[in-house]
């Protein structure tokens, strides 16, 4: 990524983010742009890894109670901040290890991160007694984790981040992610990474450890996703198993198939437009999805959107609009010998695409 | 002694439970490389099938149960199968992703027609005792389906013409039509097979577990395990992993509680696919049923 593009992006994200308060209430803002770094978390896993995980869900959840746990014990957020992104990380890296050492894929990499959040959302469940306490921390089992000090002004316990300046601080955090994550793709590492989600043979045959890739990708992933939770306990706050329920679990990967996998900026578009749809449709709260009494046609029009989407647009929305513009006349490259699907495949390998 | 036998029965219940839920998940897996994750509203839509034919339709508990349950499905599966999954076969990742769009849009659909009360049928059986432990009877009869759905799939595969066309198809689709065989309806009444027993389960345990909209997570996230678990071969891998998983189950769950026994359940299979990836049937009984 040239600095004149990193400059283009800050400028565009910075319009962006001023403009939006002007139009819709910043605590769903401040959700959404967490919704965008979970969006973002998978969409890099996903799209640019091949790694198929149905359970980003439990990373993000992870972040979230142990921002919420970590907060509460010691009093202030940023120790909170600091553990939410390094144990979902270290616990995506041991998971991660764990499946790609064990060779494990598609289908049943699937499966296995689906039930390890499952997992987490039946224990989670269950902690509602006395002996699931983390030194001050109750884990509170289904009603979850409330009133916990959020983020404040580092050095300051008592100068709490919070409405519009919240809402700034999580779009700034967002940014960041995504110049980091770009960046990242940039690197060797990303170019291999890109590398190994087209041809895994292929790279192994080249001499480099994909399976060590993989982990650190995926770690990666866990770290964002992490943070995501983190970013959302302190817009919601309270944490409830939900974070880690198969509801949200299968609202990710629709954000990312509509925003379109192989991009970064059509997830994290897709989680906010998606996120505000719900809205819209009167599920403000996760949980809600499955609650008891709504009339629940978010989850008819977001499976019918998910249908429609694998049958007509399985690339999603960014990467088709990105093959409208490369063809273009003046888009690079020039016309490619293998017609239009063909083009937009490389378009797709290319991070800074 | 009497509690050996409780325990014994419990676990034959769960292992019962689990290959009821897993069968017709199998079905389409083994055979058609297709994972339906709508798998668990299709067991309740079974279920709400029964519910309604009996209590509303007032039609006798066991032809509801074991004929219009899996007959309602059977017919939603074909209609599924026509306007979506048949254009995504060989798509593995993209099957699941439709699917489970269509398992949260039937979720929504349930929730509209039916209301988010969970509702149930009557046991047609009452309970009996050994020594001082109560027992459900109706268990008996489920253990006695899941016998009957196993012999029922090992038979049509191995013995019909039916049964042999579908294999074909499934293990080579180009020889199959080259012989005259029309592959995308074998595909279609594959498909619907696996639906109707699915449905028989939904039927069968209607009375057993509350029938809600959301319920149906319940049983994608057992069933779908059972089914990777085991593997590419129906039978065997069915029979083989549900007995694991049942027992794993059901005795962690004597030895602390049910949650645990759950959580068990799902550890027990992150371990397995980590040691068996390509489930217990893709290393022990390759290549047969």
């Amino acid at each position: 990524m040239t600095a004149r593009q990193t400059l283009t992006a800050v400028i565009v994200a910075a319009i962006v983010m001023f403009v939006l308060p002007v139009f819709f209430d910043v605590l769903n803002l401040t959700t959404f742009a967490a919704y965008a770094l979970l969006a973002l978390s998978l969409g890099f896993v996903w799209g640019y890894g091949g790694i198929l995980c149905f359970g980003q869900t439990a990373f993000y959840g992870l972040g979230a109670y142990v921002y919420a746990m970590t907060a509460i014990n010691t009093g202030e957020a940023w120790s909170g901040v600091f553990l939410a992104i390094v144990i979902p990380a270290a616990f995506a890296a041991v998971l991660g290890a764990m499946m790609f050492y064990g060779r494990l894929s598609d289908v049943y990499l699937a499966v296995v991160t689906l039930v390890v959040s499952l997992i987490l959302f039946r224990f989670m469940n269950t902690t509602a007694g006395e002996q699931y306490i983390i030194g001050k921390a109750r884990m509170g089992g289904y009603n979850g984790i409330p009133g916990y000090p959020t983020l404040h002004i580092p050095g300051d316990p008592e100068a709490y981040i919070y409405d519009e300046n919240l809402y700034y601080f999580t779009f700034i955090v967002l940014v960041l992610c995504y110049l980091l994550t770009r960046w990242l793709l940039g690197s060797p590492f990303g170019r291999i990474l890109v590398g190994l989600r087209e041809n895994e043979q292929r790279i192994e045959l080249l001499g480099y450890d994909v399976r060590a890739r993989k982990t650190a990708a995926f770690a990666f992933g866990g770290a964002l996703a992490g943070l995501a939770g983190c970013l959302y306990a302190n817009a919601a706050e309270i944490v409830t198993p939900e974070l880690f329920g198969l509801g949200l679990a299968a609202e990710i990967i629709i954000w990312v198939i509509v925003g379109g996998a192989g991009t970064l900026i059509g997830p994290m578009i897709g989680a906010a437009v998606l996120g505000y749809l719900k809205f819209v449709l009167g599920l403000r709260a996760i949980k809600e999805i499955f609650g008891k009494d709504n009339p629940l046609e978010a989850p008819l029009v977001f499976g019918t959107i998910l249908i429609l989407f694998i049958l007509f647009l399985p690339r999603g929305v960014a990467p088709t609009v990105q093959g409208w513009l490369s063809r273009a006349p003046l888009g690079r490259g020039g016309p490619a010998r293998g017609g239009q699907r063909r083009r937009t495949r490389t378009e797709r390998a290319r991070p800074n695409a | 002694m009497d509690l050996a036998a409780v325990v014994v029965y419990e676990i034959l219940y769960t292992v019962a439970f689990l290959t009821l839920i897993s069968a017709g998940l199998a079905i389409v897996f083994g055979m058609m490389r297709v994972i339906n994750l709508a798998h668990g509203e299709f067991v309740l839509l079974g279920g709400y099938a029964a519910i309604v034919s009996h209590n509303t339709l007032g039609i006798d508990i066991f032809v509801s149960m074991l004929i219009v349950s899996p007959l309602v499905v059977a017919a939603f599966g074909v209609i599924a199968e026509r306007l979506i999954i048949r254009f995504l076969y060989g798509r593995l990742i993209n099957t699941m992703l439709a699917t489970w769009g269509l398992s949260l849009a039937m979720i929504g659909g349930f929730t509209l027609i039916f209301g988010t009360t969970t509702t149930s049928i009557k046991a047609p059986f009452g309970g009996f005792e050994v020594g001082e432990f109560s027992l459900s009877g109706y268990n008996i009869f489920i253990i006695a389906s899941a016998v009957g759905v196993i012999l029922l799939i090992f038979g049509v595969l191995k013995f019909t013409r039916a049964g042999l066309i579908a294999r074909g198809a499934m293990q080579d689709a180009g020889v199959a039509s080259s012989f005259g065989y029309d592959t995308s309806k074998v595909y279609m009444v594959t498909f619907a097979a696996g639906s109707a027993l699915t449905g028989l389960a939904g039927g069968v345990l209607a009375p057993l577990v509350g029938i809600g909209p959301t319920a149906g997570s319940l049983y994608i996230a057992k069933a779908f395990i059972t089914v990777i678990s085991g593997g590419a071969s129906v039978v065997s891998g069915l029979i083989a992993s549900s007995g694991f998983f049942g027992f794993v189950s059901q005795f962690v769950t004597f030895v602390t509680n049910s949650v645990v026994g759950e959580i068990g359940l799902l550890v027990a299979a992150v371990i397995l696919l980590r040691l068996l990836p390509t489930g217990i049937s893709g290393r022990f009984f390759r290549n047969r049923l």
